[in-house]
């Protein structure tokens, strides 16, 4: 069953075509990796789910609702949050005050909001820091406030860009944890990664975009064995 | 005790006219109440929430004006004009923000620093609905000493005290810091970041209007050029929160004690004229340098800097 369906969405910006004709589907529960080489055009497509940008062509449906031309404090309440490839926290609030800001979407009161943004700081780690001023959070731990701040809106889908980009080893260990509990939990995933042994990793599925279009999607396996995907990221091999 | 803090704050405050203090000084106390007022009411839209006004003389002057052609117009007590204002600069001020709210910081504040003269410039020329640069004249004032008038403003500021407070703790003021902190990642946590915006402009602009509403039944007479001033209101109020601490709830009190004291000062230093500007210039410079996050905020730092308190942090 489907999630999300990205109908032939296309974006111009001036006469650029940042996406062009691409459509495809998320289905519920699973981990949808989409990558491509930089400037494909991924974030911008997350930038077209989320409502940041409405398609110049085509239309997004979640759960059968047509949701692109809406704002994206309207598409966050129908049920999907994003994280920012460059990390947004609300730089002179607590970690927990972050996290009770966006679990205040769904509780009205004070206590129930940081009741739900206590568990969410526990579930992705950050419970000693929740005192700290998110300013001054080393890197890895404002991309996890990230993550908690989008699932602390309680989600159905959760859009994951670059999380795990610049972590470390032990870092990434974590995160990849953290993802697979998220899925555990019925959250449906789709993710912007560079990491390819993380995205072969964790995906159930793969859309891989180039130049704005689709160029490839299917299970890890099958990417992986796909020439034109191996063409994008490695280059054409020269013909004499 | 901590928590109680504001309620001592509130009863010494109370107490104050039966210390037998003069008129004068009387005078001084009701100004710092007001100017309080005004400061918090900033406080909630610029500390709070983000977004810097250059132009609260547009709601003061508006309140002002409210409670001004109340009497001048429909003979009515300005007094109601207290009540009305809360009504009339809420929907001006929602109107306002339709179109300035569209703009983000710089532009913003140029947008609101235009709407305070624009106030200024239509007050004088629509002569005869505000009585243009002549202004409008109480005739009868309800009482001639000035201590009902201090308790009528005591009770205006402990109420917008506590209203800022009430919603600064709520989801109400998560909301407004999460839409100062970052707009776009506010909006993406599912914030109407122009709803809540337009709360706090309207909620700011409806508490400054009470304190302008206050001023034309205290000083009994208003005229364009002081109530939609540029700088004696929305510098003023600026200054007020910038030197006590901005989005802190003791701030705008400390603010509007310095100020309003330091203007009384300068204003007795003879031959001095109107250089007192030069002197706000001179300290807002200070207070951006040493305590950028005012006297409140930075009240550690503040300590240090008298000598008081220990060196070490």
């Amino acid at each position: 069953m489907s999630l999300l369906s990205i109908k032939k969405v296309s974006m111009f910006f001036g006469g650029l075509a940042a996406i062009s004709d691409v459509s495809f589907e998320i289905r519920k529960g699973e981990i949808l990796g989409l990558i491509g080489p930089n400037g494909a055009g991924k974030t911008t497509m997350f930038n077209v789910v989320n409502g940041f940008y409405k398609p110049t062509k085509g239309e997004v449906f979640f759960n059968d609702r047509k949701i692109s031309g809406l704002r994206p404090h309207q598409i966050c309440k129908l049920g999907i949050a994003r994280t920012f490839q460059v990390v947004k926290p609300l730089q002179r609030m607590s970690v927990l005050d972050n996290v009770i800001a966006s679990a205040f979407l769904r509780k009205k009161s004070r206590v129930q909001a940081e009741e739900v943004a206590m568990e969410t700081i526990g579930f992705t780690g950050l419970i000693d820091d929740r005192n700290v001023i998110s300013k001054s959070l080393p890197l890895g731990k404002r991309k996890k406030l990230e993550i908690a701040r989008a699932l602390a809106t309680q989600p159905e889908l959760l859009l994951l860009d670059e999380s795990f980009a610049g972590l470390n080893p032990h870092e990434l260990d974590e995160s990849i944890g953290i993802i697979r509990r998220i899925k555990e939990r019925g959250i449906t995933i789709m993710i912007i990664e560079h990491h390819m042994k993380v995205i072969m990793s964790i995906s159930d599925r793969i859309v891989v975009l180039n130049y704005g279009e689709k160029i490839a999607e299917g299970t890890p396996h099958e990417i992986a064995h796909n020439p034109l995907v191996v063409e994008a990221y490695l280059g054409e091999e020269k013909s004499a | 005790m901590k928590k109680y803090f504001p309620l001592i704050a509130f009863v010494l405050a109370a107490a104050l006219p039966f210390a037998g203090f003069s008129t004068y000084v009387l005078h001084i106390l009701i100004l710092v109440l007001m100017w309080t007022t005004i400061g918090m009411s900033w406080n909630l839209l610029g500390g709070y929430c983000g977004q810097v006004s250059f132009g609260h003389a547009a709601y003061f002057g508006v309140g002002a004006y409210t409670a001004g052609i109340l009497y001048s117009k429909l003979g009515a007590s300005p007094w109601w004009g207290i009540l009305l204002s809360i009504v009339i600069v809420g929907i001006f001020a929602f109107i306002l923000g339709f179109i300035v709210l569209r703009l983000r910081g710089p532009f913003f504040a140029l947008a609101t620093l235009a709407s305070g003269e624009i106030m200024r410039i239509t007050a004088e020329n629509l002569v005869d609905f505000t009585g243009g640069s002549l202004g409008i004249m109480i005739q009868e004032r309800t009482w001639v000493g000035k201590t009902w008038y201090y308790y009528i403003i005591l009770v205006i500021t402990a109420a917008s005290f506590f209203l800022v407070k009430k919603l600064i703790e709520s989801k109400l003021g998560y909301y407004f810091v999460a839409i100062r902190e970052d707009q776009d990642a506010a909006e993406s946590l599912g914030i109407n970041t122009t709803l809540y915006k337009t709360l706090a402009l309207c909620i700011s602009g409806a508490l400054t209007g009470i304190a302008g509403a206050f001023y034309t039944n205290y000083m009994g007479y208003i005229d364009p050029h002081v109530v939609f001033a540029l700088h004696d209101i929305s510098i003023i109020t600026i200054m007020i929160v910038m030197v006590g601490g901005v989005a802190t709830f003791w701030g705008p009190f400390v603010g509007a004690i310095i100020m309003v004291f330091l203007a009384e000062f300068i204003r007795s230093i003879p031959g001095l004229g109107t250089a007192h500007q030069t002197l706000f210039g001179i300290l807002l410079i200070v207070i951006i340098i040493f305590l950028p996050n005012g006297i409140v905020g930075d009240f550690r730092k503040f300590k240090r800097l008298l000598g008081m308190g220990r060196t070490s942090p």
